[in-house]
């Protein structure tokens, strides 16, 4: 078949960034795989109250302190995070950089305060079924915290080497940032779910 | 970093010029290195099509076993436990490694022509998609041959499957190959989805997207929200056979009906993850062999995303026999009847599509032709086992076997057949036989009718499923031999579908860029297409962009050609954004998927692996993800 040329496009840019781009579309995406699993998750939490008449099941319901110390730091963490992401669009690779060391040191907090949380939850995984959701549900949340503090050191490194330079890589520290804001919206919910839902 | 010079555009470069230099970017270099490196949706796609039928073939077979087995009364060809074995490898591979993922293989070599782009998004997240299918495909079938298959059924209900019931590893086994092939669906689900979000040919907006695309992209939204309910479940269950949880063991809190709503909340939809797309096929082959427009696109279109709604409102009537709340089970009656509605609507469509155009009987076509038939038989038998009543009945009888193949089989293979004759042209540039492909539409329709129906009457006479065998006193005896004897018609016409494909595909007769004179833009190109798709992105202008007596297309210029580049547009009006790259071939998503199968089959025998297996994990996706200074990276 012949071809008629009927638009040039030269003049398009090399990369498309925020809702221009794939990858932050397929973010999106996976957000939503994610944000069903843990909906599900809550879902499985509350059929099985809904099954046992005192709740929790043989435990007192769980300590404040070290989920709520979680809870403040996540959603203060969004302040720094917000700055990288406002930074990354700016393309500032100086303030990225410095914005990338605070957020992965932000990332490891959560995760010396979640060791506080499982001995608060007074049960362990196989005593009771309310033991096994609990800490599926910690588990699964302490496992995005983890994977996405990988992904922020390891762009960390990105940003010092030969390959920062690059609206690309800001865009991937943009994706990241709106990951971070997933990772601490998926957890109020949960955070409601496993310290006041057995207080009700 | 961007070298702006025409040299390396194609705007003013002549056509025999352009296609060597995309040729020479595009191209999967020949070899072994080559060919597990790839990231070509065209290839990845023909391989996860020809991996997706041997395990239909292989499904097939266990089938005949099983027909052997249940020809006459007290036969001792099969013994129970290596029955419970087939039975369930039989519902598992067809479902998980059969049904949906052929089903999504056709969306991901088909998808990109059909929005006229060069490469679907995410190709390296594709290839390693495959791995992982396909390792999860060897795990379950090698786990059957040292006879450590799974024997719980294709739903793996508790408590049968779980720590007290099923020993050894063969329920775990059947929960892992779960993960496998949900990891790899729900990889593809995103790649499409942003392939069609993003990558549509300019001036392709919503209401000009072909409705295959509109029904995989419906499709790739029920497996993102459906699927992770089976991650859950399966998870779960290997968290209770392993480390001792108790989410389905009642006297520590748990509760088996637990995992009946989270397997159905997943299973329900399942069933239009396999159909929608089938749904698609018959309106593309429709269109084509009526020569004009599928009647109601904007019908089709709503009635599509209706379905996948509504799929979510069902689940529950595959458990009416388990005492739930009656409130309960008569909304899902109702939900399940209402379902009715958009899948008539679409018949309807067809019908009249039909009707006003000018049907021409090609071997695709009568698939069709088949397709309606038998679905509709299907469908009518799944309204009448949406009411509770009937259904307390034949539950967990023949008559359920009978319903769900003629839904499943009717449903999905034969618009899937009909579509493996109309594109074969299209992934291989030759013809399959006219006159074989009749025979083996007869012998399938036949001998798939002759083989089900009398199922129906079977259940009615309180055949139970899944037994092994049954007792001469049984009235059941010359009805099973009859099916046994129709099975052998439909496996013939599967034996020759089979020798039809691969004699074809190596000395069939070549095909044109557009054989069946289609109006969509995978016909555009040509038949196989070149590893870059299009020399040039094509322009659309309206819902067939090739109807009438179309001589030149509308292309856009302006592309790099020093690295592969592609063009992404708004979501909504599909209006350009940028020139973007498209990864170049990798080796690193197979590495990935392989640390991944170590993790995943460990973790089957030893809680730690989750946590050392993840660094194997770690490092081949960082060496996937970490920039290599190739053009491609440049922005």
């Amino acid at each position: 078949m012949k071809e008629k040329i009927v638009i040039d496009l030269a003049d398009l840019p090399p990369h498309g960034l925020g809702t221009a781009s794939q990858s932050w579309w397929g973010t999106l995406a996976f957000m939503l795989i994610e944000g069903t699993g843990f909906a599900l998750a809550i879902v499985v939490y509350l059929y099985l109250m809904s099954l046992a008449p005192p709740w929790p099941l043989d435990a007192a319901p769980p300590d404040l302190l070290a989920g709520t110390t979680l809870t403040v730091f996540l959603v203060l963490s969004v302040l720094p995070n917000i700055f990288l992401n406002r930074w990354a669009h700016q393309q500032d690779l100086r303030k990225v950089r410095i914005g990338l060391i605070a957020m992965s040191l932000v990332g490891i907090v959560p995760l010396i305060l979640r060791a506080f949380e499982f001995p608060a939850m007074h049960i362990k995984w196989d005593q009771n079924a309310y033991g096994s959701i609990v800490w599926v549900m910690l588990g699964l949340h302490t496992t995005h915290i983890l994977t996405d503090l990988v992904e922020t050191l390891v762009l960390t490194c990105l940003m010092f080497s030969r390959h920062a330079d690059n609206p690309r890589r800001f865009g991937d520290v943009n994706d990241n940032a709106m990951y971070w804001n997933f990772v601490v919206a998926t957890w109020l919910p949960i955070y409601a779910c496993l310290y006041w839902v057995p207080r009700l | 970093m961007t070298r702006d010079g025409d040299e390396f555009r194609d705007s003013s470069m002549g056509t025999a010029e352009l296609h060597r230099r995309l040729a020479a970017i595009w191209s999967t270099p020949s070899g072994l290195w080559g060919a597990l490196s790839t990231v070509d949706h065209k290839i990845i796609g023909r391989r996860y099509i020809t991996t997706a039928f041997v395990f239909l073939a292989l499904g097939g077979l266990l089938s005949m076993l099983m027909r052997l087995q249940l020809a006459q009364p007290e036969a001792r060809f099969i013994g129970p436990d290596r029955y419970n074995q087939i039975f369930t490898m039989h519902g598992t591979n067809m479902m998980f490694l059969f049904a949906v993922p052929v089903m999504q293989a056709m969306a991901i070599y088909l998808v990109p022509l059909m929005v006229g782009t060069r490469n679907i998004a995410f190709p390296r997240l594709n290839a390693f998609s495959y791995w992982m299918y396909l390792a999860g495909g060897l795990l379950l079938w090698i786990a059957f041959v040292v006879d450590a298959g799974p024997d719980v059924g294709w739903f793996a209900y508790v408590p049968l499957s779980g720590p007290q019931y099923g020993a050894g590893k063969r329920a775990d086994i059947w929960a892992q190959m779960i993960t496998f092939t949900e990891v790899s669906a729900l990889a593809i689900a995103v790649e499409i989805v942003v392939t069609v979000f993003k990558q549509r040919a300019p001036g392709m907006s919503l209401d000009r997207i072909p409705l295959f695309v509109w029904s995989m992209l419906v499709t790739s939204f029920l497996v993102i929200m459906a699927m992770p309910a089976i991650m859950v479940a399966s998870t779960s269950l290997i968290l209770d056979r392993l480390v001792g949880t108790h989410f389905f063991n009642p006297a520590e809190g748990g509760d088996v009906l637990l995992w009946q709503h989270l397997f159905w909340f997943f299973g329900h939809p399942e069933v239009y993850i396999i159909f929608l797309p089938a749904v698609g096929m018959v309106s593309a082959i429709v269109a084509t062999f009526t020569r004009r427009p599928v009647f109601g696109y904007l019908g089709m279109v709503m009635a599509l995303i209706a379905t996948g709604v509504l799929a979510f409102g069902l689940w529950v009537h595959h458990m009416f026999v388990a005492g739930l709340p009656r409130l309960g089970e008569s909304f899902f009656t109702a939900s399940s009847m209402a379902i009715a509605v958009p899948a008539g609507l679409q018949i309807f469509c067809w019908l009249a599509t039909m009707w006003a155009g000018r049907p021409v009987f090609k071997t695709p076509f009568l698939f069709v032709v088949g397709f309606m038939v038998i679905f509709v038989i299907g469908g009518l038998t799944g309204v009448m086992v949406a009411s509770v009543p009937f259904d307390t009945q034949v539950h967990d009888t023949y008559f359920v076997v009978a319903h769900f193949h003629y839904v499943l089989v009717g449903g999905a293979v034969f618009p899937l057949l009909g579509a493996i004759y109309y594109w074969f042209p299209k992934f291989t540039g030759r013809m399959m036989s006219e006159v074989l492909g009749r025979w083996i539409f007869g012998l399938i329709f036949a001998g798939f009718n002759l083989t089900f129906f009398p199922m129906h009457i079977l259940g009615l006479q309180g055949m139970p499923r899944r037994i092994y065998t049954y007792q001469p006193e049984m009235p059941w005896s010359g009805l099973n031999l009859f099916i046994s004897f129709s099975a052998v018609i439909l496996a013939a016409g599967f034996l020759l579908f089979f020798i039809d494909a691969i004699r074809s595909a190596r000395s069939g007769s070549l095909a044109s860029a557009n054989p069946w004179g289609a109006t969509t833009l995978e016909w555009a190109t040509s038949s196989p297409p070149p590893p870059y798709n299009f020399a040039r992105p094509p322009v659309v202008e309206s819902l067939e962009p090739l109807s009438g007596d179309l001589e030149t297309l509308p292309v856009a210029s302006g592309l790099r050609v020093d690295r592969r580049e592609l063009l992404t547009s708004s979501v909504v009006h599909a209006s350009p954004e940028a020139r973007e790259a498209s990864p170049g071939d990798s080796i690193w998503p197979l590495w990935a998927a392989l640390a991944t199968t170590l993790m995943l089959i460990w973790s089957i025998f030893s809680p730690w692996a989750v946590v050392w297996g993840s660094v194997p994990i770690a490092i081949t996706l960082i060496g996937w993800f970490w920039p290599k200074g190739v053009p491609e990276d440049e922005a």
